[in-house]
This record gives C-alpha cells, sequence and structure tokens, in this order.
C-alpha cells in the first residue's frame, strides 16, 4: 500500500490570527510535520520609541484585541517598575478584578465559540444557534456579564482606558461595585450550567499526553493571575522560581524559518504557558469551589494532555468568579474614592508580567528622563507555546499514523490541538492554517 | 441593498490588526446579536467559523491594515465577491496603529536584530485597505463603536449611506457632561479628533488620542501650539503627538 497523506490548512479557524499546519507522509513516514506562523509582523516594540510612559500601554494595547487587558495591565506593570511606582492597595485590587473578568470571558468565548463546535461536530458556533440554542444563548449572557464587568472596571474591555502607570484614571462607586456583585451572583446557575456542559462533553476530549516544562507566575498568597514569581515545573514535580526581571533568562528567545513569531525554550526542548500551566503549577492555591469544579470535571495536577487546557480554563472561569466577588467583597467594605496617581521616582528600565488568558505575558520597556521610551520588549505567551505545540506534533502525528487515522481526523485531531491552546496569534508576531501532504 | 428573498450575506476578514474590532461584535450580549443574525448571514467569518465561501457577498467586512505586497492578491479577490466593501476599524481606515511605524526606517532591525532581512518577515509601510482596493464604507475607531457598526449595518439593509460624524470628539464630551481633560491639567486630541465613539476616553480619565483619525482640515498648527504652551510639551513631542492614530492623515500616503 502505497500512500501519501498531505494536509495543508491554510488560515486554520476559530483561532485568533494567522497560522498553517503542514503535514506531509509518505507510506508511513513523516517528511514533514510544521506549525507555521505567517502572520504579519507588526513591530510594536520599536513602535513604543519616543513615546511618553502615559502612552505606552495605549499603544501596546493594540497588540492584542482579545488579552487587550492583559496588554494593558503588563504594559503598566512594566513601566511602573523603571519609573519606580509603587501603586495603592486599591489600584492594585481593582487591576486583579478586571484581570479576573478578562479570563473570565476570553474562556467563556474560547469554550463556548472556538471549541465547543468540535466536540459538538459543527463547524461553526452559528449552526449551533438552531440546534443548541440555550447553550449559545447562555454563552452570549455569560459574554456580556463579562463584558460590563470588565467596563465597569476599564471602561471598555477591549482596549481599556483607565488603567494607567500610576494607578487608575477613573474608579467605579462602592454602588457600582456593589451592582457588579449582585450582576455576578446572578449569572452563578448559568456558570454551573455551562460547567455540566463542559463536563458532559470531556470524554469527547481526545486522549494524548506528553510531558513538558509548565511555566506561569507564582505566589504563596493566591493563584497568581495578576502578580507572582516566574515558576518552572517539571514533569516530575521540580518547581523553581525566578524574579520577573530575569524573564530573559526563562524565554530564551530564537527565530525559526516557519514563523514570523519568534520561538522560546527553558530547561526542557519547549515549554507550555496558559490554563494548564497555571493550574498544574498553582493548583494548591486554587480556590477551593474551584478545586470542587476540577474534580467534577476530571483534571487533577500534573496533567500533561495539552488539549485539557480548555478543560483547566473551565476550572479557572469558575475560579474567577470566586476569587472575584472575594475582592468585590474587600473593595465594598472600604469604600472607594478616585485617587492621585502616583508620580514617577525614577526614570530607567522595568520589566513586568502578568498572567493572560493564554498564559505569562512578558512586558520590558527603558525610558529617558524626559520620560520618552527609548524601546520595549514584549513576550507574548502565544509565542511561548508555538514550539510546545510544534513538539506536540512530532510525537501525535506518528501516535495518529499509528492509529490508522484518516487524513480528515488526523487534520481534525491537529486542528483541536492547536485551537486547545487558544492561540492568539495576532499576539504573537511576532500565527494559524493546517497543511496535511500525504 | 433592496429586498431579497434571502438574506444579505456578510463576511469578515482580516489583515495586520490585533482582531480586537471583530471582537467587539461578541460583546452585544445574546439580544442584540442574535437579533443581528435574524437580519444577516454571516458565511465568512475565520476568527469564529471554520465555513470559508467563495459565493459572492453582499457586505464585506475587512479589519487590519495592507502592510505587505503579498496580501494585494487576496484583497482584489475579496473586491471581485464583494458587493459593498467596508474597512472596519482603524488599522483598515486609516492605518491606525500600525502606522506609527511609517515615521521609522529602522523598525524591522530593531525587532529581529540580525534575522530581520529573513524574508517571512518582510512588512512594508502600514497603509489603509484603500490603498489597495476600492473601499465603500469606513466603521472607524480603535476599537469600533459596535452601536455605531450596527448602525452601519441597519443603513445598508435599508440602502441607506452610513453618515459619520466630522465634527470633533469635544461636542461628545460637552453632550455627556464629562469634565474637558484640560481642566484636569492634561492635554487632549479631542478639539481635531473625528467623533462618532461617544469620547469614552475623557470619561474615563484619560486623553482622546483621535482613534478615529481627524475632522477634514484639522488645525495642526494650533494643536501643537496648545500642546506646547499649555501642556508643556517639548516641539518635537508636540509634532509627534498625533502620530499615534493618525499618521496617515498627517503624511502624504504615498
Amino acid at each position: 500500500m502505497t500512500s501519501k497523506t498531505r494536509i495543508k490548512v491554510d488560515h486554520l479557524t476559530r483561532v485568533e490570527g494567522h497560522g498553517n499546519i503542514v503535514v506531509n507522509i509518505n507510506d508511513g513516514v513523516v517528511e514533514k510535520c510544521e506549525w507555521q506562523v505567517p502572520e504579519a509582523p507588526r513591530f510594536f516594540e520599536s513602535m513604543v520609541r519616543g513615546r511618553h510612559y502615559s502612552e505606552v500601554a495605549r499603544i501596546t494595547s493594540r497588540i492584542c484585541g482579545i488579552c487587550s487587558i492583559g496588554h494593558t495591565l503588563a504594559s503598566v506593570k512594566a513601566s511602573e517598575d523603571a519609573l519606580g511606582i509603587k501603586v495603592s492597595e486599591q489600584s492594585w485590587k481593582l487591576r486583579e478584578l478586571i484581570k479576573h473578568a478578562e479570563n473570565f470571558d476570553s474562556h467563556i468565548l474560547h469554550i463556548n465559540v472556538l471549541v465547543a463546535p468540535d466536540l459538538l461536530g459543527a463547524p461553526s458556533v452559528f449552526p449551533l444557534v438552531a440546534t443548541h440554542a440555550d447553550v449559545v444563548a447562555r454563552a452570549l449572557r455569560l459574554k456580556r456579564l463579562a463584558h460590563e464587568w470588565g467596563s465597569l472596571i476599564g471602561g471598555r474591555t477591549t482596549h481599556p482606558m483607565s488603567i494607567v502607570p500610576g494607578g487608575m484614571a477613573a474608579v467605579p462607586s462602592t454602588k457600582e461595585l456593589k451592582e457588579l456583585r449582585e450582576k455576578i451572583i446572578a449569572a452563578v446557575p448559568d456558570i454551573e450550567a455551562a460547567v455540566a456542559t463542559v463536563a458532559a462533553l470531556a470524554p469527547a476530549v481526545p486522549a494524548f499526553d506528553r510531558p513538558t516544562e509548565y511555566i506561569a507566575l507564582s505566589n504563596d498568597k493566591d493563584y497568581g493571575l495578576y502578580d507572582g514569581d516566574i515558576q518552572s515545573l517539571l514533569p516530575d514535580g521540580t518547581k523553581s522560581r525566578y524574579p520577573v526581571a530575569d524573564y530573559k533568562s526563562v524565554t530564551n528567545e530564537f527565530v525559526v524559518p516557519q514563523s514570523t513569531a519568534k520561538y522560546t525554550k527553558n530547561k526542557m526542548d519547549s515549554y507550555a504557558a496558559g490554563a494548564l500551566a497555571r493550574f498544574n503549577n498553582n493548583y494548591d492555591r486554587l480556590h477551593p469551589k474551584a478545586k470542587e469544579v476540577a474534580e467534577l470535571l476530571g483534571i487533577q495536577p500534573i496533567c500533561t494532555n495539552p488539549y485539557m487546557n480548555t478543560v483547566a480554563q473551565c476550572v479557572e472561569a469558575a475560579s474567577d468568579v470566586y476569587e472575584s466577588l472575594a475582592i468585590l467583597d474587600e473593595l465594598i467594605a472600604a469604600g472607594t474614592e478616585l485617587e492621585p496617581l502616583v508620580e514617577p521616582k525614577k526614570f530607567g528600565s522595568g520589566a513586568g508580567a502578568t498572567e493572560v488568558p493564554r498564559g505569562i505575558l512578558f512586558h520590558e520597556y527603558a525610558y529617558d528622563l524626559e520620560g520618552m521610551c527609548l524601546g520595549g520588549n514584549c513576550i507574548i505567551p502565544t509565542n511561548q507555546n508555538h514550539n510546545n505545540i510544534q513538539h506536540d506534533f512530532d510525537k501525535l502525528v506518528p501516535e495518529l499514523i499509528e492509529q490508522g487515522k484518516d487524513e480528515k481526523e488526523m487534520e481534525l485531531a491537529l486542528e483541536m490541538l492547536v485551537r486547545s491552546y487558544d492561540p492568539c496569534i495576532s499576539c504573537s508576531t511576532h500565527y494559524l492554517d493546517v497543511k496535511f501532504v500525504r | 441593498m433592496a429586498k431579497k428573498a434571502s438574506k444579505p450575506k456578510v463576511a469578515f476578514f482580516d489583515f495586520a490588526s490585533c482582531e480586537g474590532c471583530q471582537i467587539e461584535l461578541t460583546n452585544f450580549g445574546d439580544a442584540a446579536f442574535l437579533e443581528l443574525l435574524n437580519h444577516v448571514d454571516i458565511v465568512e467569518f475565520r476568527e469564529a467559523m471554520s465555513e470559508k465561501t467563495t459565493e459572492p457577498i453582499d457586505v464585506a467586512f475587512i479589519e487590519g491594515s495592507f502592510t505587505r505586497e503579498a496580501d494585494r492578491a487576496r484583497l482584489e479577490s475579496i473586491r471581485k465577491r464583494a458587493a459593498i466593501v467596508v474597512s472596519y476599524g482603524q488599522c483598515a481606515s486609516g492605518a491606525g496603529i500600525n502606522a506609527l511605524k511609517n515615521h521609522q526606517d529602522d523598525y524591522k532591525s530593531f525587532v529581529y536584530g540580525a534575522d530581520a532581512e529573513q524574508p517571512h518577515l518582510d512588512s512594508q509601510k502600514a497603509l489603509p485597505v484603500s490603498a489597495a482596493i476600492k473601499v465603500d464604507y469606513a466603521a472607524l475607531g480603535c476599537p469600533v463603536n459596535k452601536y455605531e457598526v450596527l448602525q452601519i449595518i441597519a443603513h445598508l439593509l435599508h440602502g441607506k449611506e452610513p453618515v459619520i460624524p466630522n465634527y470633533p470628539v469635544c461636542v461628545e464630551c460637552k453632550r455627556r457632561e464629562t469634565v474637558c481633560r484640560w481642566d484636569e491639567d492634561d492635554h487632549c486630541l479631542g478639539m481635531v479628533a473625528r467623533a462618532g465613539c461617544s469620547a469614552p476616553c475623557p470619561a474615563y480619565g484619560v486623553p482622546c488620542e483621535a482613534c478615529r483619525g481627524m475632522i477634514d482640515k484639522p488645525n495642526v498648527a494650533a494643536l501643537e501650539k496648545v500642546l506646547v504652551e499649555r501642556a508643556g510639551f517639548s516641539q518635537k513631542r508636540a509634532a509627534e503627538k498625533a502620530f499615534m492614530f493618525t499618521a496617515i492623515d498627517l503624511e502624504a500616503v504615498s
């Protein structure tokens, strides 16, 4: 039997940005198996040069429409590090609250709109409007909640306005925070129903394991979504921590010919960032209610199946809700007021990191004595996952051949793998298409 | 579009952008979004669906800037299939944030170092989509104002011309009774910036950055003067202040 399989998916769908999958198999031998990133590069690190520190986050927010809150936060944190600024407790809590809003928003979108069609056997969410009207309406209601949640704090969720170096340029009233708290509590039945839907679909998640290194922010107080040190977790359970300032010694970026996005590696051949990496690193500090969701969904650390990232996202969505209710209680008890922005104490360089829905995000800037930016560096989570996706492909394709999968089945398995990472390619171009050739 | 037996076919395409304007479509909640689907068929939307079509489409929304000659053919094929092309968001309508690099000549080597000349990293000046193909209407802003987008779609469904304001953002701040940034010891571009966004930025404590571009015939000299004299900017910073979203307005596209 001579068989040639050629899989070629140009501009993979239901992902943010552009990526291609190319696999050539000749008589069962893999000749080429590539995850390619052709997204048009956009040069943000260069574009911030000559801009005032108050404008830089407004520019780098535009790296990504989905994680613009996270880009704004990482950017502002890096600038504050460079300018010697420490923000107030109120600003810190409001930023944590909007970080949860973004994580919840993005995970709800990814689980319901981008992944659910694969598990329900549909090409997109639109046919589901007829066949699964309740699921779609619920997803849209939860999306709307996330949007209102983030907008209350940031002004809007795509390119938020109020998060600025020195604190918050606008602050919601205690009354508005109470209303948000009521809205989130009212949405709990929708959230529980969404968890039940994912629990019902969980058996359709493909079985595949590839132990890798998992990197996420980590601290000793909470799940580490907004802040922490960099933590590496190896498959044997070894953990090591690095200060954010040393991020380059963890990311070790390099350029490869099939990608406009740079690749990264640390202790192993590749590492994973994202919900699964966070879950594996920070399970101990997961909210007790979210641990119950994890148990219901059948996921426990160290989980080495990359397809389970979507399930980890569902656990995190629950965590975002319960952690935010606690933050809201604290903010409401203290009462909110508009505070003056903290002024720069120095002008130098600094780095900042936060966890965005797809994983750990680093920004770094240098400023001159007028507060004008000399240059920046941004390392996006999807970038950090490209190399891990390539290594997953290298292990998965021979396994699929072994299992006697046909071209369509292989193509779907690879597309679903990439989608499970929830890649955000515009961001990373510094990414999605599948091309198979058999 | 005249009344048709079937719903108009609408498609979304993306080029160099953050895709945030497409994400804005998911922020309506169930009522508005499901109602929209009662009036149009979304036939292609790579970010949200696997279905692709080669059929003619009634309205193509294109997000993102034209930054690579390699993208011209894709733009031309969209133009051939689409009765109406709408540039969707500021990157497509005026090159947007991407045009910040048009003021630099070393952006490739700055980001990619010694690898800068590898062919797949090619990127030219960021240009609006209209530099490659004819564009019929524009949804401005970074991000788009999602309610204005619904209005544009409603106008097109009724065969009307969408109207884009040609008055400054200051008008909208007055309308919503926002205290002027200049009265808060800040600066602002609102007086030359094109309105239509409902002025959300000053209402959230930050200056307008003219993300919808400028009004027709903006008095740029007066803007620079006030930035120097009242905000204490250096002449250079004042001259470059409006580059963030309006590089194309200020520099001839060539």
